[in-house]
């Protein structure tokens, strides 16, 4: 009897420890649903192509990366919507200083990632020092982002040097590099969140920012980290798009639905909006749930936007199989 | 006793404290919305008048009338980011459904609402019962609206909108004393504007709302029926945003893009006019004024020759200051 008990509790312990994050459930399933519509409708010659593999990957890094930052911020229970118009500041700046030159790139760099550290910072600051809604702050600064940029800049501008797109198009053996770029900034953020003194503040902070206060954390300095990290994430995006897309343009962020997606894979990852809970393995598996269904479906013919409605549905069921036992009230 | 009667300078003060009480109550955005209002006639003579006035209120009703169902939504603590969709469906659906025939306005109208319902119901009931945050409910329809009305027209825009339909949105009543000529976007939002705020000021359930905002516990503990009155908020502002949809239909035409960003200006003239994100608090009146205000700084920076870009800026940089004077002036209090 008691042996019975036992082994069932340390068989819980051992599923609980490995603690794989419920989407990956969803992920698989789509993966199961595209490849039986694979097999029905085009003999499967979308999942046995290599190329189409792949693409799939590489779909997944430009939102993947950002949404890991994203993550960040959510889990300390703030938002991110600037997000979209850090990547088109980024895409377009970059290329703007490159000029094709190779010898610019340094300089580029430099100049995307300062704008991503004060955008953050200007965010962060905002939201603790002024006590604005995480949600209103970067609406605002997002709207002035917007009108900076397409102040100054109302087309493609500037080039990136070829040596710029191994970013973007270069491989290392079979795996193409952003795709690894991508996996570090996973494993970066997935360091940072349980491996840190950081990370385990910012959980303290999303969970119970007044009891985290209380317990003596200077809950602004980390709030303000999580927001210059995120806005350094979507630098990256920024620096890949526009390494695929050899130039930039303003309206690459927007276009690519950057913020809301992020928000979206987050927490379709299965990080919890309210904060304090989550991380970025999960937001991995939501990316790469977005990149399966257009890649499946855009190569099966499928009415664009019936991709879209599929999208929606996905988002809500997905969370709403995470929340329907909750006892807790949403709002 | 004679000496009471003799305005000592502590009367002077009491009586200027009193006043001073009293100005303080007003909520900014009236005062914001008055000096830039005058800035706006100083620049430019046409809003003197009243035929210029009239035509600013024509433009801006849609935009108050679907921030007044925003707000009810952010009262009790949520967001609704599907408005902007459904504005999106009712003027790509109902241009197909005109089939450029007057005749058909009417039902076209009821389709749009019966669809404009079954949204709102939807996004309710899945706050509600699957407790999804409303946030990315309303992310989700704002997506399965708009992907379904772009499939539902085939991707590009259908038909036009016929006369009796572009008077919701571009109509005046002629010959009305004072007034010269008044809108009739103008009509419908005051027929919107005194329904809502009977029932947000006048009726339990607009308490209820507020109450869920403040401490859903607390409510739900006092015998709120939070659920009923959470899917019943979603659903106004759903029905307010078909409205609004006619409304822009008939004053900018068919256009696929024509709702997108709708959800967010909402959001920001509900800040600007004093509701807070996390509910709790909302007043009709002010939200429209914050529909006004936000309007009339387009107007503003229109006259002042600058290009649409710096719009987009000043736009952010008034709904953070607006939001940052709020939260500041409340910390003081405490």
């Amino acid at each position: 009897m008691t042996t019975v008990t036992a082994t069932r509790r340390t068989f819980g312990q051992l599923l609980r420890s490995i603690q794989i994050p419920p989407v990956y459930f969803f992920l698989l399933a789509i993966f199961l649903v595209g490849g039986i519509l694979d097999l029905v409708f085009s003999d499967g010659q979308i999942f046995s192509n290599p190329a189409i593999r792949l693409n799939i990957l590489v779909r997944s890094v430009a939102l993947g990366i950002v949404a890991v930052g994203q993550t960040l911020v959510i889990i300390g229970a703030s938002i991110d919507l600037s997000v979209a118009y850090v990547v088109s500041i980024t895409a377009v700046m970059s290329s703007f200083v490159m000029q094709g030159d190779p010898n610019n790139i340094p300089m580029a760099i430099l100049v995307v990632v300062g704008i991503g550290i004060v955008i953050g910072l200007v965010n962060g600051l905002i939201i603790t020092k002024l006590h604005v809604n995480a949600f209103i702050t970067t609406l605002g600064t997002s709207l002035i982002l917007k009108g900076i940029i397409n102040a100054t800049f109302s087309n493609y501008s500037g080039s990136v040097p070829r040596s710029f797109e191994y970013f973007g198009y270069g491989r290392l053996g079979p795996i193409p590099v952003s795709v690894i770029i991508l996996l570090l900034v996973v494993v970066g953020g997935w360091f940072l969140l349980s491996r840190t003194k950081f990370g385990a503040h910012l959980y303290g902070v999303g969970g119970n920012a007044e009891v985290a206060r209380l317990s003596g954390l200077r809950t602004d300095r980390v709030l303000i980290g999580a927001h210059i990290l995120c806005s350094l994430t979507a630098v990256l995006t920024g620096l890949f798009i526009v390494s695929r897309l050899r130039s930039g343009a303003p309206w690459v962020g927007p276009d690519g639905f950057y913020d809301l997606e992020s928000i979206a894979t987050t927490v379709v990852g299965g990080t919890l909006l309210s904060g304090g809970k989550g991380g970025v393995w999960g937001t991995l598996a939501g990316v790469m749930i977005f990149s399966v269904l257009d890649t499946t479906f855009n190569q099966l013919g499928v009415n664009p936007y019936l991709t879209i409605v599929l999208r929606g549905a996905i988002i809500v069921l997905a969370v709403a199989s995470y929340t329907f036992r909750s006892k807790q009230e949403a709002a | 006793m004679a000496t009471t009667t003799v305005p000592t300078q502590e009367n002077v003060s009491r009586v200027l404290r009193s006043i001073w009480a009293v100005i303080k109550k007003i909520p900014p955005v009236y005062p914001v919305f008055f000096v830039l209002f005058a800035a706006v006639v100083y620049l430019s003579p046409t809003y003197s008048t009243m035929n210029g006035i009239m035509a600013f209120m024509r433009r801006t009703s849609p935009l108050a009338i679907l921030a007044i169902g925003e707000m009810i939504v952010l009262a009790t603590g949520g967001f609704d980011l599907s408005i902007g969709s459904i504005v999106t469906m009712v003027v790509l659906g109902s241009s197909l459904l005109l089939n450029n025939d007057p005749a058909n306005a009417l039902p076209a109208i009821g389709i749009m609402l019966g669809i404009g319902i079954a949204i709102g119901l939807v996004n309710g009931l899945v706050v509600s019962y699957l407790k999804v945050p409303s946030f990315i409910a309303t992310l989700g329809m704002m997506l399965l609206a708009r992907g379904g009305a772009l499939y539902w027209v085939g991707g590009a825009p259908k038909g036009y909108f016929t006369d009796n339909w572009r008077m919701f949105g571009r109509g005046y009543i002629e010959n009305v004393p004072v007034f010269e000529r008044f809108p009739i976007g103008l009509i419908i939002l005051i027929v919107i504007g005194l329904l809502s705020w009977y029932i947000f000021h006048r009726t339990n359930y607009g308490k209820q709302v507020l109450a869920i905002g403040d401490n859903v516990r607390a409510a739900r503990l006092s015998g709120v029926r939070v659920r009923l009155v959470r899917v019943l908020a979603f659903v106004l502002s759903a029905v307010f945003a078909v409205i609004g949809g006619v409304m822009i239909g008939g004053y900018g035409g068919v256009n696929v893009t024509i709702g997108e960003g709708l959800e967010m200006q909402a959001i920001a003239a509900c800040v600007v006019g004093g509701v807070l994100l996390g509910g709790g608090r909302g007043s009709v009146l002010n939200v429209i004024f914050g529909a006004y205000t936000l309007e009339i700084i387009f107007s503003l920076l229109n006259l002042l020759g600058l290009p649409k870009p710096y719009k987009d800026a000043v736009q952010g940089l008034i709904i953070i200051g607006a939001v940052a004077y709020v939260a500041l002036s409340s910390r003081k209090k405490r």
